[in-house]
């Protein structure tokens, strides 16, 4: 069975148009349910005392005051609650020599992090849970810490972990072809050096959990802000002593996520262990402050880069030395050596050269943990990636846009391997930058900006092509020993009246996952969108699956509903078949209805097969399959990773007196192979373009030497706002991957991606008469001043 | 730090109307609005992302304005009149602005949705058309951290063009 995609009128065509989502409506009338929406009966609230201090002993716990407070139930210490809960060690067996320390739901005699939970407090509301954990007396004796990336392992450098022998988690060096010898015959050497400011996701709803121990059935239920359920019930199954069967982990709404919520976290741990012990139901809502300390950050990179061109500006080496600091440990169960190795993957990407190194030295420091958030890596790589380029250009005397046709991969070369070892099965880096420079309309806005300088306005324009790592196989995790599963379910059952329902194990995060599933399973089974409904995110109810992380949702989940409603539709015609006294393979199923395959009559709507198959089964041929209920698994397997492309460009106006820069406009070309939905594939864009506006204008995670968070909270760590963001024009080209019937890849990471780096190079074309340039992100007023020479390095 | 001052542990009691109902409390002196909403009523449409006063997920209009609920003490809301998202929706005052969220996918995982609501509808009530610009500058105290904004300003303005435009009609 296959279907025919480049036919618009085909029957049931849903896949390829916007139809509205399912959820949208509930959650614009306030109906929506997150996990602080829940209330259980007998529910007790925790609250964590934290540590000051970036780096302390732990002397001494006293509660005695504590436990005086009205509504104080009962207080936890580390120790005690390790009795409960096993720790756990964030390393992946592919990832050679990657090492991180045993790390406790609540630290046991050392804090390593300001932040890190001490202590747990539960009480009757949240506010005698925060009064109680006010008058928890901690003894600290303050140690060394340390923060700076760069030093983390010098000799007299103290160590976080002595037993590890140094601060280093991991280092990769990949090599290929003759560096040295192409830098030394090079027509042009440019080297730079680049910074991306520690930043974390800001979720607007913190992270939440609800966890609810049942002793008499042994069975515990955990509502759960989470991308991965299925991840999570395997992961508190095994810590907490418990038959994976017996944990089910329920996801409602999630207020966002984009990578926070899809680690292991400690407080999150200790919440459900609380839970087991109590046998009640104890909810843990991270307030803001926490939210800061303790959701996962992440992109704090420092990287040393040089590139290589001959005269006609083709590229012919680039190498990398990249640093980063990871935290006190690695982040259970992806660790947090990915996105390291993700630069190291991903550097030049869309270039077409031979020569390349790169090297990532991870190492720890006391300061909160880093680990995956949307595009991991992406950003930091193409940003290194294409100022190189942008700075070879210039150095070569070529128009960027220029400069880019003559490097980037040709439409007509795949399949591909790149130098980084990445295999690309089909890409469309020049047919997007031709698409991308005619919707915006480059040589009339090269003209603009040229007139307006004249007058004294300083606009720039910036380019940024990538790839992206989609549809990920398990040669992500899998392979390293991570229980995260690669593949996904979906299971279609048709109901005596004729709806669908469909069960999946890729979750809802906001993005419109259930709308997605819901298409997919109308066209394949063939009723009206609105006949299907979806279900995700409860692991007694889906197929097992890995959830909703590295864009896998669409080209993973999707794919294992269109086989699943394919074959319901098979069934469904095996019973007609039998019914109406003809082959099955003579009809076909289209908007709710059996029709005659050839001439389109209508022969029974499903209400009635239904009807027949549920309630007068005794009328069927005996031995008639009649199962109206199918699932399907799917797992990629010819490509480790669906790479997508995609080029974007950022028009912008910097105020050379101020240093402030105004976005103007944006623009993406998107390929993420089949579109399913267009209208929530370009908010899905939007939305990460904007993510991506804030990591390269305003989002920095502050850290002073002591390894104290300067700017925890929201009027601090600044994000993209309505009023400072650009209108944004999206555009599709479609490669769909081979790999599946369906075709699609991911667009989750895209928008974030690409766009530091087109940003970057729009502010550097704007300084360039001024001969001053940035590589600093976020770039902030003052570090554009200082690249204008009119301040002091900032 | 460990006596609290007597006066903050001190319950007042209030009348008040919440989208459109009589409610009578005796709350907490330190209660905040949108804990009072979604603790004591099981109001849970208005949601908490900061309680700090910045994120704007806790927009609510009491006595015809909009206000943070993270900010205010219900117990200084004896005879106010509350509308949450609940009420708003059940009485169509948002129905054309919901509509255009749907319809523009205006929202992604909808936590920032009821307090942009609330905010772009006192922006309308003004009336006129206002300029993209306009639009930006008034829902810049709440955040969306999975939009990219363009939705949600595409949103309120085609409200705006159609509510000024049946004006003209009428
Ligand atoms: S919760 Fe009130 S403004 Fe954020
Ligand atoms: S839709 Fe998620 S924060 Fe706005």
């Amino acid at each position: 069975m296959s279907i025919d995609f480049g036919n618009p009128d085909r029957p049931n065509s849903y896949i390829g148009r916007t139809v509205p989502r399912p959820n949208a409506r509930r959650l614009v009338e306030g109906r929506g349910r997150y996990v602080d929406d829940i209330v259980l009966p007998r529910m007790l609230h925790v609250a964590f005392v934290r540590s000051p201090h970036a780096h302390a002993r732990i002397l001494s716990i006293d509660t005695e005051a504590a436990r005086a407070v009205p509504g104080v139930r009962r207080i936890f210490t580390g120790a005690e609650l390790a009795a409960h809960c096993t720790p756990w060690v964030a390393v992946l067996a592919h990832l050679k020599g990657l090492k991180s320390a045993p790390q406790h739901a609540i630290a046991v005699d050392r804090a390593t992090w300001t932040g890190e939970a001490v202590a747990a407090v539960v009480a009757d509301s949240r506010a005698a849970a925060e009064d109680g954990a006010a008058l928890v007396e901690v003894g600290y004796e303050p140690l060394a810490v340390v923060t700076d990336m760069r030093t983390a392992l010098d000799p007299d450098t103290p160590l976080i972990h002595p037993e590890l022998g140094d601060n280093l988690t991991f280092r990769r060096l990949h090599e290929q072809g003759d560096v040295e010898a192409a830098f030394a015959g090079a027509h042009k050497v440019v080297s730079a050096s680049f910074k991306t400011g520690r930043h974390t996701g800001v979720c607007v709803e913190p992270r939440s959990i609800l966890a609810d121990y049942n002793r008499a059935e042994d069975q515990l239920t955990v509502y759960h802000s989470t991308q991965a359920p299925h991840m999570m019930q395997t992961v508190i199954a095994k810590h907490l002593d418990l038959p994976e069967g017996r944990v089910r982990v329920v996801c409602g709404d999630v207020g966002g996520s984009y990578g926070i919520k899809v680690h292991v976290y400690p407080d999150e741990m200790a919440t459900v262990a609380i839970s087991k012990v109590m046998g009640r139901p104890v909810k843990f809502i991270a307030d803001r402050l926490e939210s800061f300390a303790t959701d996962i950050h992440a992109r704090d990179h420092e990287i040393d880069g040089r590139i290589a061109v001959d005269a006609d500006g083709r590229i012919l080496a680039i190498d990398i030395d990249d640093y980063t600091g990871i935290g006190p440990y690695s982040v259970y169960p992806r660790t947090s050596a990915i996105e390291g190795n993700q630069v190291v993957n991903l550097c030049g990407g869309p270039y077409h050269f031979a020569h390349y190194r790169a090297r990532t030295t991870v190492v720890l420091q006391n300061k909160t943990p880093t680990c995956q958030y949307r595009a991991v890596g992406h950003p930091i790589a193409a940003a290194v990636t294409e100022g190189l380029v942008d700075f070879a250009a210039e150095a070569l005397g070529l128009d960027p846009a220029e400069m880019r046709r003559r490097n980037l991969i040709a439409d007509d070369a795949y399949p591909y391997t790149s130098p980084a070892n990445m295999r690309f099965e089909g890409l469309s880096h020049q047919a997007s930058l031709a698409k991308l420079l005619e919707m915006m309309d480059y040589d009339g806005l090269r003209a603009e900006q040229a007139r307006l300088r004249a007058q004294g306005i300083h606009r720039g324009i910036g380019l940024a092509s990538f790839i992206e790592l989609t549809n990920p196989s398990p040669f992500m995790y899998g392979i390293g020993g991570a229980r995260i599963s690669a593949q996904d379910g979906c299971t279609v059952r048709m109901d005596p009246d004729g709806s669908v329902v469909a069960l999946s194990g890729v979750t809802e995060q906001g993005q419109g996952t259930e709308a997605m599933l819901a298409q997919v399973v109308a066209e394949a089974v063939g009723v009206p969108v609105t006949r299907v409904r979806v279900i995700t995110g409860d692991t007694q109810v889906t197929p097992y699956g890995g959830g909703t992380w590295a864009s896998r949702g669409a080209g993973i989940g999707g794919e294992a509903a269109l086989q699943a409603g394919l074959a319901l539709k098979d069934s469904i015609l095996t019973v007609a078949g039998a019914m109406l006294q003809c082959p099955p393979d003579s009809l076909d199923v289209v908007e709710g209805t059996v029709i005659d395959r050839a001439g389109g009559e209508a022969r029974m709507p499903l209400e009635e097969l239904g009807r027949i198959v549920y309630f007068r089964g005794d009328t069927l041929p005996k031995g008639l399959p009649r199962e109206l209920v199918q699932t399907r698994h799917f797992i990629t397997s010819d490509y480790p990773f669906a790479f997508t492309n995609g080029v974007q460009a950022s028009y912008l106006e910097v105020d050379v007196e101020t240093g402030f820069v105004r976005l103007l406009k944006h623009w993406c070309v998107e390929d993420c192979g089949r579109v399913i939905n267009p209208q929530l594939v370009d908010e899905q864009i939007r939305g990460g373009i904007v993510q991506g506006l804030g990591g390269a204008l305003y989002e920095e995670c502050l850290y002073d030497a002591d390894g104290q968070l300067l700017n925890a909270n929201m009027a601090d760590y600044l994000v993209p706002m309505a009023a400072e963001m650009p209108d944004m024009a999206i555009g599709h080209i479609e490669t769909p991957t081979r790999e599946s019937l369906l075709g699609a890849k991911g667009a989750g990471e895209a928008g974030t991606a690409g766009a530091p780096a087109a940003v970057m190079n729009a502010i550097n074309d704007a300084l360039r008469p001024f001969g001053g340039r940035v590589t600093e992100m976020p770039f902030t007023p003052a570090r554009i001043l200082a690249a204008l020479g009119v301040v002091g390095k900032a | 730090m460990t006596d609290m001052p007597p006066d903050f542990a001190r319950k007042v009691d209030i009348r008040l109307t919440v989208n459109g109902e009589t409610v009578e409390a005796r709350v907490d002196a330190g209660r905040h609005l949108v804990d009072f909403l979604r603790l004591d009523l099981g109001l849970t449409g208005a949601h908490a992302g900061c309680e700090h006063g910045v994120c704007g997920a806790c927009t609510l209009k009491v006595d015809g304005d909009i206000v943070r609920g993270c900010l205010v003490l219900a117990a200084q809301l004896d005879g106010a009149e509350v509308w949450t998202v609940e009420g708003l929706t059940d009485s169509g005052a948002l129905a054309d602005l919901q509509d255009a969220f749907v319809a523009r996918n205006a929202l992604q995982c909808g936590f920032c949705t009821p307090g942009m609501l609330v905010a772009a509808a006192d922006l309308l009530a003004d009336g006129g058309v206002p300029s993209r610009a306009e639009i930006r500058e008034h829902i810049s105290g709440n955040y969306c951290r999975c939009t990219g904004y363009e939705a949600i300003v595409d949103a309120i303005e085609t409200v705006a063009r159609a509510r000024a435009g049946t004006e003209a009609a009428a």
